[in-house]
């Protein structure tokens, strides 16, 4: 799709040729009066004090950088350093744009808040936000979901949401996005989506990575304080990207920082059974999902295709369309992990550092291994520790063949 | 052919003081045979445009009505290649009536934009209706269009602003769609309070017919927005009555509908 015939947008509403606003009519007021509101108090002083304030006195920001010291011995390659927002509020870097949103939506005098949510992360920090701005949350959730998540689902109904399942389609986050904007189409002149991932139409990818461009600004002034010097790389998972694009922002114009996204390889490309947008030829092509052009997994037919990955976070069709750009340019490369890859990488980092990642974040910790090991001892990696893995420690257990004592299995990683 | 086959079609239900009915069906529910035959009975029981709707497998402008004959289509294989050989069959069965393609944005992508045009044209198709394809984002495929004399269609709802509306006015062809109510497609037990605003504002602005769709179930509701628009668009009734009773149901759904797209009197309400 090449330009608008009439722009109608006060920001840039795309990355390149991707991004843009591909959705029914009734959403577009909504869009413009989200795009408006956005643009108005990104740069409103009070707006940014009450952000910066919860984020210091309630988040926990700025979240730590961890120097990864055993895990870099044992591979015997670059150092590994981690952005922790494992250990921000609620448990994962989502509560920093469900929060600014949230904070917006009060601004913007909408008391509804509905939300998607795959793994139930950013449902539980949406939910969050929601019960200390006291605002009515709604979160879709597809019913697959809602079985194999239900801690999750009891924190979102502890912290006052509602749980909505959806049995449509997938009956996945794919099926959740799709029910949300549904729920907002009918409700648009009340309600606020507060969309989880820098995806979807415009405003949301560029106001996301505003909101979640906080962990670059403070992981590159941390390495400068503990390195005095630049990462040589920085790795983090892809799922809609958010995490990606909230480190990668600030790294963007240091030319020498290699920016390295990593998808789900599910069962492996070969598969089909994977989320990699990028890396599978025959499903990820251009088109458009959820109101933004960007790089979609489908059919020949142009239809939605089924996607696997062992962490639900990144268990979705389509890639934010920042990436797509970064990409294209040649900014930033993307590969992949597979479910394999990612728990070996979640063990290692568990026995070596004392910390029980996500499984998202652990195929960021894979990628990070593979690469540290090619690389001399000062070279500095830096990866986006995104989550905490509470959340999946069911599913580990579950792959351990029946070891109910956690003992590591052998890796093929180091 | 092409805008001209829908300005005719609006032309002759006006003269005959009556807005025009405009039924939806999926193409390929509840199997591709069926469905043929329903649209042959839609088109023989007063139909004066008809909107084809192609499956995709996120519809998210549609209710659960329309959601479930598009996955059920999708699962009887119909996609794009099949929706196009069903239209050139109707054609080659003397089907006289306009002919909308309703389908998602992405399928018609990965189709290729240029070749879909071209080959609905070639297939006797009129206009297309891309839900999530606002005016905005529908540059490339307007002007591919526009050299086809393809109609593509313009969609207002009622939180559209006058900016939106003008815009409408300068890019419409054929007709604009009117989405009645903010939600999704399926049936309602009441028309929306504000929709005779809605419709006079866009009268105000726009000189091209309307039609009315999203939410009318009866063919009272039909008869009321008659009397304010040019056309009327009936979805989700006609889909939930195919599954109820099959293509008798749905004939005698559209007689009964048709009956209802008569003007009271001789006012056009777009004075």
């Amino acid at each position: 799709m090449n330009q608008q015939k009439t722009k109608t947008t006060i920001l840039p509403s795309k990355f390149g040729i991707y991004g843009g606003q591909y959705v029914p009519e009734t959403l577009v007021p909504a869009l413009d009066e989200l795009e408006q509101a956005f643009q108005y108090y990104i740069s409103d002083d009070n707006f940014l004090a009450e952000l910066d304030h919860l984020q210091k006195t309630y988040v926990g920001r700025p979240t730590p950088l961890s120097h990864a010291k055993r895990l870099s011995q044992l591979i015997n390659g670059a150092q590994i350093y981690l952005k922790r927002e494992d250990l921000a509020h609620s448990g994962a870097h989502k509560i920093n744009n469900a929060l600014a949103q949230a904070l917006l939506a009060k601004r913007m005098g909408k008391r509804r808040i509905i939300a998607e949510t795959g793994a139930g992360q950013h449902g539980v920090a949406t939910a969050t936000a929601a019960a200390l701005l006291g605002l009515e949350c709604v979160v879709y959730m597809g019913s697959v979901d809602i079985a194999r998540q239900q801690p999750n689902v009891l924190r979102m109904k502890l912290l006052g949401a509602s749980v909505r399942p959806v049995d449509s389609g997938s009956r996945t986050l794919k099926d959740a996005i799709n029910e949300a904007i549904r729920d907002w189409v009918t409700n648009v002149r009340n309600t606020y989506y507060l969309l989880g991932s820098a995806l979807g139409p415009h405003p949301y990818p560029t106001m996301v990575r505003s909101f979640q461009s906080v962990i670059g600004k403070e992981a590159k002034a941390q390495m400068l304080d503990q390195c005095s010097r630049l990462p040589d790389m920085c790795i983090a998972c892809v799922g809609g990207g958010s995490n990606a694009i909230g480190l990668f922002h600030a790294f963007i114009p240091d030319q020498q920082v290699k920016l390295i996204g990593v998808e789900a390889g599910g069962n492996g490309i070969n598969s089909g059974k994977h989320a990699s947008r990028f890396s599978d030829p025959f499903l990820g092509r251009q088109g458009v999902l959820h109101g933004c052009y960007t790089y979609v997994l489908q059919d020949k037919d142009g239809q939605i295709a089924q996607t696997h990955s062992i962490s639900a976070g990144l268990d979705y069709a389509a890639v934010g369309p920042e990436h797509a750009l970064l990409r294209e340019i040649g900014r930033a490369e993307y590969s992949y992990a597979t479910d394999q890859e990612a728990l070996e990488a979640f063990h290692l980092l568990a026995r070596n550092e004392g910390i029980l990642c996500a499984l998202e974040s652990a195929h960021a910790v894979a990628e990070a291994i593979k690469r540290a090991k090619q690389l001399s001892a000062d070279k500095i990696i830096l990866v986006n520790l995104s989550g905490r893995g509470d959340k999946d420690l069911d599913t580990i257990m579950n792959t351990l063949s029946g070891d109910q004592n956690g003992n590591t299995p052998n890796s093929n990683l180091l | 052919m092409g805008i001209h086959r829908i300005q005719t079609c609006f032309e002759k239900a006006s003269s005959e003081k009556r807005a025009a009915l405009m039924p939806y069906f999926t193409l390929g529910y509840p199997n591709i045979a069926e469905s043929f035959d329903i649209v042959r009975g839609i088109a023989d029981h007063g139909a004066d445009l008809i909107e084809l709707g192609v499956p995709f497998s996120d519809p998210l402008a549609d209710g659960p009505v329309i959601q479930h004959s598009t996955q059920v289509a999708l699962e009887q294989g119909m996609n794009i290649e099949k929706a196009l050989y069903f239209t050139k069959n109707l054609r080659e069965a003397d089907l006289n009536q306009a002919l909308l393609l309703m389908g998602y944005i992405n399928p018609i992508l990965s189709y290729g934009i240029e070749k879909y045009v071209n080959d609905a044209a070639d297939c006797g198709i009129d206009g297309l209706i891309v839900p999530d394809l606002p005016m905005h984002e529908a540059g490339d495929l307007e002007e591919i269009c526009l050299a086809k004399e393809m109609a593509l269609i313009a969609m207002l709802a009622p939180n559209s602003t006058d900016q939106r509306i003008t815009m409408a006015s300068a890019h419409a062809q054929g007709f604009i769609y009117l989405v009645s109510i903010t939600g999704v497609t399926g049936e309602r037990k009441e028309l929306p309070e504000d929709l005779s605003n809605f419709i006079k504002r866009v009268r105000g602005i726009c000189d091209i017919p309307l039609a009315v769709g999203f939410g009318i179930s009866t063919p009272a509701q039909a008869h009321t927005v008659a009397q304010l628009v040019d056309g009327v668009i009936i979805g989700s009734a006609m889909i939930r009555t195919a599954s109820e009773g099959g293509v008798n149901a749905v004939n005698e759904l559209v007689s009964q509908f048709r009956q209802a797209m008569n003007k009271i009197d001789d006012n056009p309400v777009n004075q």
